[in-house]
């Protein structure tokens, strides 16, 4: 076992996989000689050679529409978005395209692409560096969205998704790259795709996360128990398919649900979690299903950042609300 | 500063081998194609023509579905396609279903692909190409990435993608030729200007004067051909896919064509934009006319033939029309189950409620 931080279980996942499999490719802008802007691919060049691991054009519907001619012959791309913010530039090459290629050929062209991009709030980046878009990717048949929490998961999943042979959005949340360490082991493994996880167990309330935000709910969990309510805390690792099985066993068991995300309260998936809860356990609820999200405003220029993003307080805040309801 | 739009605007002049009248008027490039070529060549545009007038009856009594006509543009679809080798991969736009066919797409597979069944997008085993392209342009940044796979691989082979005059305003055209450029992808980029993208005029689309020379700002080479003209179109390709299975790089070809009947059957109304003698100018120009002419004087062709050629066409189409009905109707269970390698939960759900539905 070795202390890694997420960032490094990423760049770690890739180099496992580029070992395994010889048609796997690593690419985008800066991602060769320079590592990647945050690093992610630092190393992968020099250890793998610059026609399996290289630097782009800057044109991100060029990445997208290279990376599925590569799946057309064969290879298993994964190009990263250098921002997810840029992702309106590749928009069509991903829903329009990579998304509908299996269908659109009557299930004879598989696109095994893994799309790995930062995303999230909370570093004080210049705008569109920062945005919550994964609500735009999950509403898109065709595609899977994953979201790491920590450094475990990320490398699991990130191998996981890498073997698919469907297409992946792997979100990376930007505040979770260095944040913190964990043991992950050096040795390859896989944690499961479109399963979610229990991060705590509790009996009062079930909180509905992923990403930066389930490290929000469980310091919430923490402070609500000293108030004497008990919080179980779902990471969903998978936001597109959800699991539903987990979050609903949990409901029913907590008789009451508050969904957090980082996004803005029209976009993300809580809205659709949200409905989903109440089309399935609507006799085991005590209270309405609550939302915690950021305001429907474009994402907030840095100096509002802190406030404008949900934190502890504003998940801790809905709980009271739906044990008082 | 010294000027030099005008310098390269000079070095696009029309490549043409075969003139309206059917006189071969560029001897030195004359591709290298037997009389058996040459005949097969001209079956070829025969057929795809009666193909196309089949195709617009069909469509108005409503026995086919989506349909972007084809006449005009058989030299330029064809004998592009005639210099392709069967490892080469198509990515073609919505107007070029011929190119499809003659790669090996069953004809009652582009009648399904017209009436929106998902088995017309099944490309048989071995049948380089993927569907048409709706979107205009998304093909090209494909076809790059096709290109480089092929040359990653080491494989002799070129990816091939068409779209229009439209489509080389796209901001993929421009990513794509600039992704294959750097990339030294094996790829040929054909752009059909048909002078209109639906109802606007090229002139409108750019200042530039032709499309070939975009090819300059990608660093790649290009080339505009006659497009009536198919012993050019087929030259100017065969040449740019030797170059790229050479590692001599991508090529930006523009044909110089003209579609007769409306954008798509869905409702599009030419009169509305272009003039009767603008269409009678360009029937002067048509690419059968002149390459029968080219192949009578040299006792390749009759009139006896070509009849003969356009009623076996005729029953050909007829039994694909047949095999397209007997197809079985596509579920929407058939449709979940194409979506992803294994049916997520949400998708096995909602499978067991039309299964149910549909076994009623």
């Amino acid at each position: 076992m070795a202390q890694m931080t997420m960032i490094q279980a990423i760049t770690d996942a890739m180099r496992t996989e580029l070992k395994n499999d010889e048609n796997v490719l690593v690419y985008g802008e800066d991602v060769g000689q320079n590592g990647g802007v945050f690093r992610a691919t630092e190393g992968l060049q020099k250890e793998f050679g610059e026609d399996r691991v290289f630097d782009t054009p800057l044109a991100e519907s060029g990445i997208g529409g290279m990376s599925i001619g590569l799946a057309l012959t064969g290879f298993r791309p994964v190009p990263e978005i250098q921002f997810f913010g840029f992702v309106f530039e590749v928009m069509d090459a991903i829903s329009g395209q990579m998304a509908r290629y299996r269908y659109r050929s009557g299930g004879t062209r598989p696109m095994p692409i893994t799309v790995r991009s930062p995303f999230g709030g909370g570093v004080h980046t210049p705008e569109l560096h920062a945005d919550s878009l994964e609500g735009l990717m999950a509403q898109q048949p065709g595609l899977r969205v994953v979201i790491p929490s920590n450094p475990y998961d990320a490398k699991g999943l990130l191998i996981s998704s890498i073997r698919s042979n469907d297409p992946v959005i792997f979100l990376e949340h930007m505040k979770l790259y260095r944040s913190f360490r964990d043991e992950v082991p050096e040795e390859e493994y896989t944690v499961e795709l479109d399963k979610a996880t229990v991060k705590r167990e509790g009996t009062d309330v079930t909180l509905v996360a992923y990403g930066a935000m389930v490290h929000s709910s469980l310091k919430a969990a923490e402070e609500l128990e000293k108030e004497g309510i008990s919080a179980e805390v779902i990471d969903l690792r998978t936001v597109s398919p959800v699991d539903y099985e987990t979050i609903l066993e949990s409901v029913k068991k907590t008789n009451r649900a508050v969904v957090v995300q980082e996004a803005q309260k029209s976009a993300g998936i809580a809205s659709a979690v949200a409905a989903e809860i109440q089309e399935k356990a609507i006799l085991h609820l005590e209270a309405p299903v609550l939302r915690v999200a950021a305001p429907d405003t474009v994402y907030a220029f840095t100096q509002a950042e802190e406030v404008w993003l949900p934190n502890h307080n504003s998940i801790v805040e809905k709980v009271n609300a739906v044990m008082n309801f | 500063m010294k000027r030099t739009l005008e310098n390269i605007e000079n070095q696009f002049e029309t490549f043409q081998i075969l003139n309206e009248e059917g006189k071969i008027v560029n001897e030195d490039a004359m591709p290298d194609l037997s009389d058996e070529d040459l005949k097969e060549i001209m079956r070829r545009m025969v057929y795809t023509r009666i193909l196309d007038q089949r195709s617009i009856a069909l469509n108005r009594q409503g026995r086919l579905g989506f349909y972007a006509p084809t006449a005009g543009q058989e030299a330029s679809q064809l004998g592009s396609q005639f210099a392709l080798e069967k490892a080469d991969f198509i990515l073609p736009g919505y107007r070029d279903v011929p190119q499809l066919i003659w790669h090996g797409l069953p004809l009652y597979q582009a009648f399904l692909f017209s009436r929106g069944h998902f088995k017309g997008n099944q490309m048989p085993e071995g049948v380089n190409a993927v569907s048409p392209q709706i979107i205009i342009g998304a093909q090209i940044t494909q076809a790059a990435g096709v290109g480089l796979g092929f040359k990653k691989r080491g494989e002799n082979a070129v990816s091939i993608t068409y779209t229009g005059d439209g489509g080389a305003s796209q901001g993929d055209f421009y990513e794509g030729i600039n992704f294959a450029g750097a990339f030294g992808a094996q790829s040929i980029f054909v752009v059909q200007n048909n002078r209109f993208a639906i109802s606007v005029p090229v002139e409108k689309q750019s200042a530039a004067q032709t499309i070939a020379q975009k090819a300059v700002a990608a660093g790649i080479e290009g080339i505009q051909v006659d497009g009536m003209d198919v012993l050019a179109v087929y030259a100017a390709t065969k040449e740019a896919r030797q170059r790229a299975v050479d590692g001599e790089g991508p090529t930006l070809i523009e044909t110089l064509t003209y579609r007769y009947g409306p954008h798509t059957m869905a409702g599009d109304d030419p009169t509305r934009y272009r003039t009767e003698d603008m269409d009678n100018e360009w029937e002067q120009k048509d690419p059968i006319v002149r390459f029968r002419k080219f192949l009578e004087e040299k006792g390749l062709w009759s009139e006896e033939e070509e009849n003969e050629l356009i009623e076996k066409t005729k029953e050909e189409i007829k039994a694909a029309v047949k095999e397209a009905d007997n197809t079985p109707k596509q579920k929407v269970t058939d449709l979940m189950d194409i979506m992803y390698e294994e049916l997520p939960s949400n998708l096995k759900e909602q499978r067991e409620e039309y299964s149910e539905k549909e076994s009623k």
